[in-house]
C-alpha cells in the first residue's frame, strides 16, 4: 500500500499519466466509426460538394435569340452570342416562339436582336437590343442582361477592328489578379476548409466528451488522481492533430485534385489553422462541459459554430453587404478570421501583417472560451 | 492513523438539489475498516448521493464528510489518491478492450511500472477474467463488466473501496462470486462501503446504514436490526390450495405487519405478542412454526408495516371465468435469432387462467426476448406464441388488445401531466365516453392520484411511477397482464401493495406473465421458467424447482441456491 499525498508526485508519474489520457483517447479515435467519419469522409463529401457541385459562376444559361431580320450582320452577332461560353443559344425568328419557354423556365432570357438593328447599325447610332427576363430570379436576370450588353460590346469591338475603321476612343480592360479566371473553386474550396475543421474542432469533441459525462466514465475518471487540467488537456491534443490531420487531407485534395493554386507557405497554412482549432476546441469544450448531453451538445455545435462558420464568415455571404449589427456579431465568429487568411494562403501569398492580426483575434476569442470551459469543468458533479 | 479510527466520518450532512426534498437529511454515521458497510435503500433513498460526497466529486450543503482523515470539501485530491470508486454505471471505457482498460487505470492510478505484471496477474487471477484479455469491454457480460470495474478499482491497493449497487444487472453466481472477493480484501483491512436496494445483500453486510427518502433509519448490525423483529415471524406451511386468498386474509388481520407467499408457504410478521390466526373456514389448522427473522422484515416493520390485503383494483375487476381450460398464453418452440446468435431458443410453456408465471434469469439471458415476442412486439424467427387464442403472427392486433403491457424502464410520456397520460392510453386501447370517464376515475381513486392529476409523471417519485404504469396496463381491464421487472428499484412498502393487487386480479381470472430477477418475488409464482443463454433450463412450481436441487448439506433452499445449481447444473450438462 502506496499512497503519497499529490505534492510529493513525480514528475514522470503525471507524464505517464498524460500520456494514458492521450492513448486511450487515440484507440477510441480510431476505433469509433463515428469520428472517422466527421474527421475524413464528412470533409470530403463537403469538399467534393465545393468543387463540384456548388459554384457562383454562371455558365451556360439557356436563353432564347430572336433574329426579327435576317441579314448579315445579324447572323454576325448571333453567332457572338453562340460563341459565348455563358450562354447556350436556341435561335428564332419571333419572340411568341420563346415566351412560354422562358414563363415555365426552360429559357432564363430572351434576347431581341430588333428590325430597326440594321438601320441604326447602318446610321452610326448605337444599335439598341432588347433583352426580356425573368424578374423573379433577379440574380440571372442581371447576369442575363450584363452579359448580353457585354458580348454586344465585344461584338462591336471586334467589328471596329476588324473593319480596320477606328476603334472607340478608350476601352477599359478588366483584370482580375490572384484568381484571373474568377472562378469561385478557387476561393470556395480554401473556405470549406475552414468549415471541415469547425466539425472536427467543436462538432467531434463536444460530442466525445458529452459522450463520457452519458456513459459514465467521465465519474470514474474524476475520482482518480487525475487533475481537471490533465483531463482536458488529454482530450484536446488527440483532437487538435486530428484537425490538423483533417486540414491536411483536405489541402492536398485541393491543390492536387482540383487544382487550387497554392501561393502561400506551408508555414503561414500550419499557423493559421493550429490557431484557429484553439477557439474551435475551446467552444466544443464549453459546450459539451455546459450541456453534459450529446443530442444537446451535437445540437449547439451546429447552431453556435457550424453556422457561423457558414454564414457569418464571408464564406458565402460578403460581410461588407450585412447589416451593421450582424457584421459586429462577425467579429466573434473565429472563422471570419480564418477564411480570408486562408484564402490569401492559397490565392495571393504569405501576406504576414494580415496574418498576424487574424492569429491574434482567433488566439483572444480561443482564451475566452477556454476560460470559460475551465469554470466549469471543475472535478464536481452536481 | 490510528487503528480503529473509522475510514469515514459523516456528521450531520444535508444534501439538496433544487427544490425537492433533501435528497440526505441530517445524515450522521460513521465507516470503519476491514468490514462491509452497506448503504441500504430503495432507488432515490440517497445513497449515490452519500457515495458521491465520500469522493469529494460532491460537496454537502451543511454538514461534514471526512474520509480517510481528509475533509472532502478541501482535500479532495488526497482522498482520490487513496481510495477505489466504482460507480453504478459502467465507468470504463466499451471501446477499449479489458487490457487496456487496465493500463489506463494503471497509469492514471501511478502504478510503478515494476509492479505491474504482478498487480495485473494478480487481479486477473483473482476476477478470473485472463481469458478475456482482448476482448472489448463492451463485449463482457453484465457480471464480466462488473469484475473488470472492481480489477480497476483495486489496481493500487484503496484504503477504501466505494461500490455504488455493483449488484445491479449482475446474475446470482457472479453475484456471488464478486461478493467473495470483496470479502477477501476486508481480510487485508480495505474499509468497503457496498451499496444496494437488494434486502438480501444488506443482510450479508457486516453494518448497514438504512436509508429512504434521504432520511437515514438505521446504523448498525443487520443482526441488531432483524433483533427487533425475532420470534415474531412466522411460518405457515402446506398451502397447497387458495394462497393467494388465504395471504389476503392475513393482511387484513391488523396484527400481522407484513406476509408474503413462499412457494406453497405464507410468511408472516406479526405484532408483538401476538400469533397468526387458524383458517375461520373450519378447515384443518395448517403447520405453523416460527422462523428466523430476515432484513426485509424488519424494514417494513420500522416503515410501519406493509399495506392491507385488499386491492380495490381486484375487487372492482369483471371476473374471467376460471373454469375455461384453454391457456391463455401459449408460447410453442418461440426462437429468436439474431444473426448467428440464438437469443432464445424453443422456448415452450403454457400458461391457464388465473395464474402467474414467471420468467426467471440473468440480464441478457433470453427473458425479454421471449416476453415481447409473446406481447407481439418481437416476430420470432421459428416457433408460435398464442394469447388468448389469437396467434401473435396473423392476429397480433387483436391478441394485443386482450393484453396490457408494462415495460422494464418507465415507459410513459414524462412531459404529460398524470391525468393526460391515463387519458391518453385509454384512448389507445379504444375506451371512450362514460366507460372511459368511469376507468379513469376508478384508477384515480385506486392508486390516490387525485392530487397528482396536474403533475408531469417524470416528476413522480419512482414508486408513484410505477402505480401509474400498472394504472395504464390495466384501464382496458386485460386478460392477460405482462410485467417486464416491475418492481425493480421500487421501496418494499410499494413492492408489497404492488404484489397485493397483482394476486387480487389473479384470482379474478387474470392471467400474468411476469420477469423478474428478484428471487424472493419469484415464489409468488406459480410457476417459473428458468431461462439461461437462450435457453428454458427448468420449468415447474418454486417449491418443485427448490426440491430439484436439495441435498444432505442444503435441505431447505431458497430460490437463489436452486437457481444457482440448476444454472450450474446445466453448465456441467453442456461441457459433458
Amino acid at each position: 500500500m502506496s499512497t503519497q499525498p499529490s505534492n510529493l508526485e513525480s514528475r514522470a508519474s503525471r507524464a505517464r499519466r498524460f500520456a494514458a489520457l492521450v492513448r486511450k483517447e487515440s484507440y477510441q479515435i480510431v476505433r469509433d466509426p463515428s469520428s472517422i467519419l466527421i474527421a475524413f469522409v464528412l470533409p470530403l463529401i463537403l469538399l467534393f460538394l465545393f468543387g463540384y457541385g456548388v459554384s457562383l459562376d454562371t455558365t451556360q444559361t439557356r436563353i432564347g435569340l430572336v433574329i426579327e431580320e435576317e441579314a448579315p450582320l445579324t447572323r454576325d452577332l448571333a453567332a457572338g452570342f453562340q460563341a459565348s461560353r455563358y450562354f447556350t443559344v436556341a435561335v428564332g425568328r419571333d419572340r411568341r416562339e420563346f415566351e412560354e419557354d422562358l414563363v415555365l423556365g426552360r429559357v432564363r432570357g430572351i434576347v431581341v436582336i430588333p428590325k430597326s438593328f440594321m438601320a441604326d447599325y447602318a446610321a452610326g447610332r448605337h444599335p439598341a437590343l432588347q433583352v426580356l427576363v425573368d424578374g423573379s430570379d433577379p440574380n440571372t436576370a442581371n447576369f442575363v442582361q450584363n452579359y448580353a450588353q457585354a458580348t454586344v460590346a465585344n461584338w462591336e469591338r471586334q467589328r471596329l477592328n476588324d473593319g480596320g475603321g477606328q476603334s472607340p476612343a478608350i476601352s477599359a480592360e478588366q483584370r482580375f489578379w490572384f484568381n484571373p479566371e474568377l472562378t469561385s473553386r478557387n476561393f470556395l474550396v480554401p473556405g470549406s476548409i475552414a468549415i471541415v475543421m469547425t466539425l472536427v474542432g467543436t462538432l467531434l469533441t463536444s460530442l466525445v466528451v458529452a459522450r463520457e459525462w452519458e456513459r459514465g466514465t467521465m465519474e470514474a475518471m474524476m475520482a482518480t488522481p487525475v487533475s481537471a487540467a490533465e483531463l482536458l488537456a488529454g482530450k484536446l491534443l488527440p483532437y487538435f492533430i486530428l484537425g490538423l490531420t483533417s486540414m491536411t487531407l483536405c489541402v492536398l485534395l485541393a491543390v492536387f485534385l482540383f487544382g487550387v493554386p497554392f501561393r502561400g507557405s506551408v508555414a503561414a497554412l500550419y499557423a493559421l489553422s493550429a490557431t484557429f482549432l484553439m477557439p474551435a476546441l475551446g467552444q466544443g469544450l464549453l459546450i459539451s462541459a455546459a450541456t453534459k448531453n450529446q443530442f444537446l451538445a451535437s445540437q449547439l455545435a451546429l447552431i453556435s459554430a457550424f453556422l457561423p462558420a457558414f454564414l457569418l464568415s464571408g464564406f458565402l455571404f460578403e460581410i461588407n453587404s450585412m447589416p451593421t449589427v450582424i457584421q459586429w456579431i462577425t467579429f466573434i465568429v473565429p472563422a471570419r478570421y480564418l477564411i480570408p487568411s486562408l484564402q490569401t494562403v492559397f490565392l495571393a501569398g504569405d501576406i504576414w501583417p494580415m496574418f498576424g492580426k487574424a492569429i491574434a483575434a482567433m488566439l483572444l476569442i480561443g482564451s475566452v472560451f477556454f476560460a470559460l470551459a475551465a469554470r466549469s469543468t471543475r472535478k464536481r458533479i452536481g | 492513523m490510528t487503528d480503529g479510527a473509522p475510514f469515514v466520518r459523516i456528521a450531520d450532512v444535508v444534501k439538496r438539489f433544487g427544490d425537492a426534498p433533501p435528497a440526505l437529511d441530517h445524515i450522521n454515521g460513521e465507516i470503519l475498516g476491514g468490514r462491509i458497510t452497506g448503504l441500504v435503500g430503495p432507488d432515490g433513498a440517497g445513497k449515490t448521493t452519500l457515495i458521491r460526497l465520500m469522493t469529494g466529486l460532491m460537496v454537502p450543503e451543511e454538514g461534514k464528510v471526512e474520509v480517510l482523515g481528509f475533509d472532502t470539501v478541501a482535500n479532495a485530491a488526497d482522498i482520490q489518491a487513496a481510495i477505489g470508486y466504482m460507480p453504478q454505471r459502467f465507468g470504463l471505457y466499451e471501446d477499449l478492450s479489458v487490457q487496456e482498460n487496465l493500463n489506463l487505470y494503471a497509469d492514471l492510478r501511478g502504478l510503478p511500472l515494476g509492479e505491474r505484471t504482478a498487480t495485473f496477474d494478480e487481479l486477473l487471477e483473482f476476477t478470473d477474467l485472463r481469458r478475456f484479455t482482448t476482448r472489448l469491454a463492451g463485449k463482457l457480460s453484465g457480471g464480466m463488466k462488473q469484475k473488470l470495474g472492481l480489477a480497476c478499482a483495486l489496481l493500487r491497493k484503496p484504503r477504501l473501496l466505494l461500490l455504488d449497487e455493483p449488484g445491479v444487472g449482475v446474475d446470482p453466481i457472479s453475484r456471488r462470486d464478486l461478493w467473495k472477493m470483496v470479502e477477501n480484501l476486508t481480510k487485508e483491512g480495505i474499509g468497503v462501503v457496498w451499496s444496494t436496494a437488494y434486502l438480501d445483500e444488506a443482510e450479508a453486510c457486516d453494518s448497514v446504514l438504512l436509508l429512504n427518502e434521504g432520511k437515514l433509519l438505521f446504523t448498525g448490525s443487520p443482526v441488531e436490526l432483524t433483533a427487533r423483529v425475532a420470534d415474531r415471524v412466522y411460518k405457515v406451511s402446506g398451502i397447497t390450495q387458495g394462497r393467494r386468498q388465504k395471504l389476503a386474509r392475513y393482511l387484513d388481520d391488523e396484527n400481522v405487519v407484513d406476509g408474503v407467499i413462499q412457494g406453497e408457504a405464507i410468511r408472516l410478521v406479526m405484532k408483538p405478542g401476538t400469533m397468526p390466526r387458524g383458517p375461520d373456514d373450519g378447515s384443518a389448522a395448517p403447520e405453523m412454526a416460527t422462523t428466523t427473522s430476515r432484513f426485509e422484515d424488519a424494514f417494513i416493520d420500522m416503515l410501519g408495516g406493509g399495506p392491507g390485503g385488499r386491492s380495490k383494483l381486484a375487487e372492482t375487476q369483471t371476473p374471467f371465468a376460471i373454469g375455461n381450460a384453454k391457456p391463455v398464453i401459449e408460447a410453442h418452440g418461440l426462437t429468436k435469432r439474431f444473426g448467428d446468435f440464438t437469443a432464445a431458443d424453443a422456448i415452450t410453456f403454457d400458461i391457464p387462467r388465473g395464474q402467474i408465471f414467471g420468467l426467471l434469469g440473468p440480464n441478457g439471458a433470453g427473458k425479454s426476448t421471449t416476453f415481447k415476442m409473446l406481447c407481439g412486439l418481437l416476430k420470432p424467427t421459428a416457433g408460435e406464441g398464442r394469447v388468448a387464442g389469437f396467434d401473435l403472427r396473423r392476429d397480433a392486433a387483436e391478441a394485443r388488445n386482450r393484453l396490457g403491457y408494462m415495460a422494464q424502464k418507465f415507459s410513459l410520456y414524462g412531459d404529460l401531466s398524470v391525468a393526460q397520460n391515463l387519458s391518453f392510453f385509454a384512448g389507445v386501447y379504444g375506451l371512450s365516453g362514460a366507460r372511459k370517464r368511469d376507468r379513469i376515475q376508478l384508477m384515480t381513486e385506486i392508486f390516490g392520484f387525485a392530487r397528482l392529476l396536474d403533475m408531469s409523471a417524470k416528476d413522480l417519485p419512482l414508486g408513484l411511477k410505477q402505480r401509474l404504469a400498472l394504472a395504464c396496463a390495466v384501464l382496458h381491464e386485460p386478460e392477460a397482464l405482462f410485467l417486464d421487472e416491475p418492481t425493480s428499484g421500487v421501496d418494499p412498502i410499494t413492492r408489497r401493495e404492488f404484489w397485493t393487487h397483482i394476486n387480487g386480479l389473479v384470482e379474478k381470472g387474470v392471467t400474468v406473465l411476469v420477469t423478474t430477477h428478484f428471487m424472493d418475488e419469484a415464489e409468488y409464482c406459480d410457476r417459473i421458467s428458468l431461462i439461461y443463454r437462450g435457453r428454458s433450463i427448468a420449468l415447474g412450481s418454486p417449491d418443485e424447482l427448490k426440491a430439484q436441487v436439495a441435498s444432505d448439506e442444503l435441505p431447505d433452499p431458497t430460490m437463489e441456491d436452486a437457481f444457482i445449481a440448476l444454472v450450474q447444473g446445466s453448465e456441467e450438462k453442456e461441457a459433458a
